[in-house]
């Protein structure tokens, strides 16, 4: 199994019963209350741990984008993977962002990547998403036209790296006389592209059609563990048969010397994430248009916004791995199988955690946990087990 | 009550639900974002002077979406081909909020089949400085609370409750009024700049305390549109045909019936 340093880089200073008042830490909640020395040193901090996750042996890091939020300081994630494109000298560079709809101008999206996987020598992987729905109050584009601009976006991009320039490229939201980005990529024909999705059916369907890698954020196993059989479904009525390479579990894993200390540890750090920096009504998350009409009613159904999370429940429902190195290897042994993933997106700073917690918690994974499944495998079958 | 049909029309593949009542001048109402509903006490009224005919845009309820619908402008100007195919001439054109501002682009296109313009609780414009809701962010107590001034009316719509039979046609008709306003926010930065085009007598109906659209955007609409008139309706939220149906189609029938005695 590969294992990436998973960031958000939560502005975890943030007031949380500020947070609670306005009712979400998104769109709405003040920048007054972000404190520019504060928030300076915490990107130090962020950066320092990525390289701190390339010395200890995780195979890569990712970085993340949300906008007008203090959930995560990555507006702009290309900004941070530039400062870390020559101190992070051996892991991958994962960028699970660029939320394609929301630039007027997605070419700079092509760009972007490909200086960095120019600087990196070929070490970039390209995220490929639509933004949550709140990314589209905040930034004034219109979710009706998400799923459209996504689409003609992604082809956009990915012409523009493997077609020679100059073309011309007329959409119904994109055109361009000229098509001809300086410079190309370095990888052939272009840096991996991966998908990170809730689990949209039709994502889910696509991703697989298009042999991208597909990320299934933050789900109770059970779920993930159907999202990736629908994914290997999808792969073979294309015609192939998915590797577990193709699939990614975006996690939180924290470790300490035994079960009631990590939770203990974990718990206002990691509830924090759940309750504050997450929270947002519906109307935010799932603006008119951005899904369509059943998806909108299902989650509406579900009510999946504003339950308070404890600890157990998400340890419980295998949305994060939290206790002694041994517990951790177990669980994450037994859910690789349950659900045949070969990557883990692993948070290992998560909502208000300090510097030192976070960076110890990195070393204990280093230590140990990643030897344990350097060359590990999912195991068994899964088909059954999904069902 | 049979004081009007509801029928399916065409105009050029595009199958739209229209209600229509009574006889006289024609009345063509175009609704705002919440969709064109059932026939309300206000259009009853109207009837008995005019042949009231309330379409559902394409993309609202029961009409169809079609392909070509992005933006308010092609509303407009699929409201001319509707006036066009139905043969309609000195129409009394009503538009209210997002109808208004469909109601105004088609004005500044082409005014030869209109009579007359009422735009009631228009968008289409932006008024710099005005305090305006987010009716995107609000929950749906809240937008129902928004619409109107006396809560009383507010309380009413809410204990009815949401009527599960129409959560399809309500969750329709926003998908389709977010792709039709939300960016620019509830305006054509062009509109107002042709205006001045609109050349037939026009009212401009507002609340007193709209809070979607506040009265600063009548008077806005007032200096944009020559010898256009602004009347402000106490005491009323954004639906004055609602929430004021009396004091509404006094205020229209009678600047209707000043035309008719100028002419």
């Amino acid at each position: 199994m590969k294992i990436f340093n998973f960031h958000l880089m939560p502005y975890r200073h943030a007031d949380l019963d500020a947070i609670e008042k306005n009712g979400s830490a998104w769109v709405t909640f003040s920048n007054r209350n972000y404190d520019p020395q504060k928030g300076a040193e915490l990107y130090h901090d962020y950066l320092d741990q990525m390289e701190l996750a390339d010395q200890l042996g995780f195979d890569g890091v990712c970085l993340n984008e949300h906008h007008q939020t203090a959930y995560g300081m990555m507006p702009i994630p290309g900004v941070l993977a530039g400062a870390l494109a020559r101190s992070v000298k051996r892991a991958k560079l994962a960028i699970l962002g660029r939320a394609l709809p929301l630039l007027n101008n997605p070419l700079m999206i092509a760009e972007e990547y490909a200086i960095l996987d120019n600087l990196t020598r070929g070490r970039v992987i390209a995220g490929f998403v639509r933004g949550i729905g709140a990314e589209y109050h905040a930034m004034g584009i219109n979710p009706a036209y998400s799923q459209e601009r996504y689409a003609e976006a992604h082809d956009l991009i990915v012409r523009a790296w493997t077609e020679p320039g100059p073309f011309p490229y007329v959409g119904k939201h994109y055109q361009f006389k000229y098509v001809n980005p300086w410079p190309r990529p370095y990888q052939t024909p272009h840096p991996p592209i991966w998908i990170p999705s809730q689990g949209s059916g039709s994502t889910i369907r696509w991703a697989a059609q298009m042999r991208y890698t597909y990320c299934q954020t933050l789900s109770p196993i059970a779920a993930v563990a159907r999202f990736f059989q629908m994914y290997r479904d999808e792969a073979e009525k294309a015609g192939y048969q998915a590797s577990p390479d193709q699939l990614a579990w975006s996690n939180t894993i924290y470790v300490a010397e035994t079960d009631e200390q990590a939770v203990r540890e974990a718990r206002p750090h990691l509830e924090a994430l759940m309750n504050y920096f997450l929270k947002m009504p519906t109307e935010m998350l799932l603006p008119p248009g951005y899904t369509d009409a059943a998806s909108m009613k299902r989650v509406r159904a579900a009510k999946v916004t504003g339950k308070p999370q404890s600890v157990e429940d998400v340890i419980k429902n295998g949305v994060v791995i939290v206790g002694s190195p041994n517990t951790v290897r177990e669980k994450l042994a037994e859910y690789q199988d349950l659900a045949g993933f070969n990557t883990s997106l692993t948070k290992t700073q998560f909502g208000t955690m300090p510097n030192d917690m976070a960076r110890a918690n990195m070393t204990a994974i280093a230590e140990e946990i990643l030897p344990h499944f350097r060359d590990r495998l999912p195991q068994g079958t899964r088909r059954e087990a999904a069902e | 009550m049979a004081d009007h049909s509801v029928s399916t029309i065409s105009i050029r593949d595009c199958r739209i639900r229209v209600m229509r009542g009574g006889s006289g001048g024609p009345v063509l109402f175009l609704h705002g974002g919440g969709g064109a509903g059932s026939w309300l006490p206000f259009m009853s009224r109207l009837a008995a002077t005019f042949d009231v005919i309330v379409p559902e845009h394409p993309g609202f309820g029961g009409s169809d979406t079609p392909p070509w619908l992005d933006t308010v402008p092609d509303l407009a100007n699929f409201y001319l081909d509707f006036l066009e195919e139905l043969g309609l001439d000195g129409v009394h054109l009503v538009g209210q909020s997002l109808g208004g501002w469909v109601a105004a682009e088609l004005a500044v296109r082409n005014t030869s089949r209109l009579a007359s313009l009422t735009l009631v609780a228009a968008a289409g414009i932006h008024v710099k400085d005005v305090a305006q809701v987010d009716t995107f962010l609000s929950n749906p107590e809240q937008h129902v609370r928004d619409l109107f001034h006396d809560q009383k009316l507010a309380d009413a719509v809410l204990v009815r409750g949401q009527r599960p039979e129409l959560e399809d046609v309500a969750l329709k008709n926003r998908m389709t009024t977010a792709k039709l306003v939300w960016q620019p926010r509830s305006h054509d930065p062009h509109l107002q700049k042709w205006l001045h085009r609109i050349d037939i007598p026009t009212l401009l109906i507002w609340g007193e305390h709209d809070r979607l659209f506040p009265k600063d955007y009548a008077f806005a609409y007032q200096q944009m549109i020559p010898g256009s008139k602004a009347v402000i309706i106490p005491d009323c939220g954004h639906l004055p045909q609602v929430e004021k149906a009396d004091a509404f189609t006094a205020e229209l029938e009678s600047f209707i019936g000043a035309m008719r005695i100028a002419a």
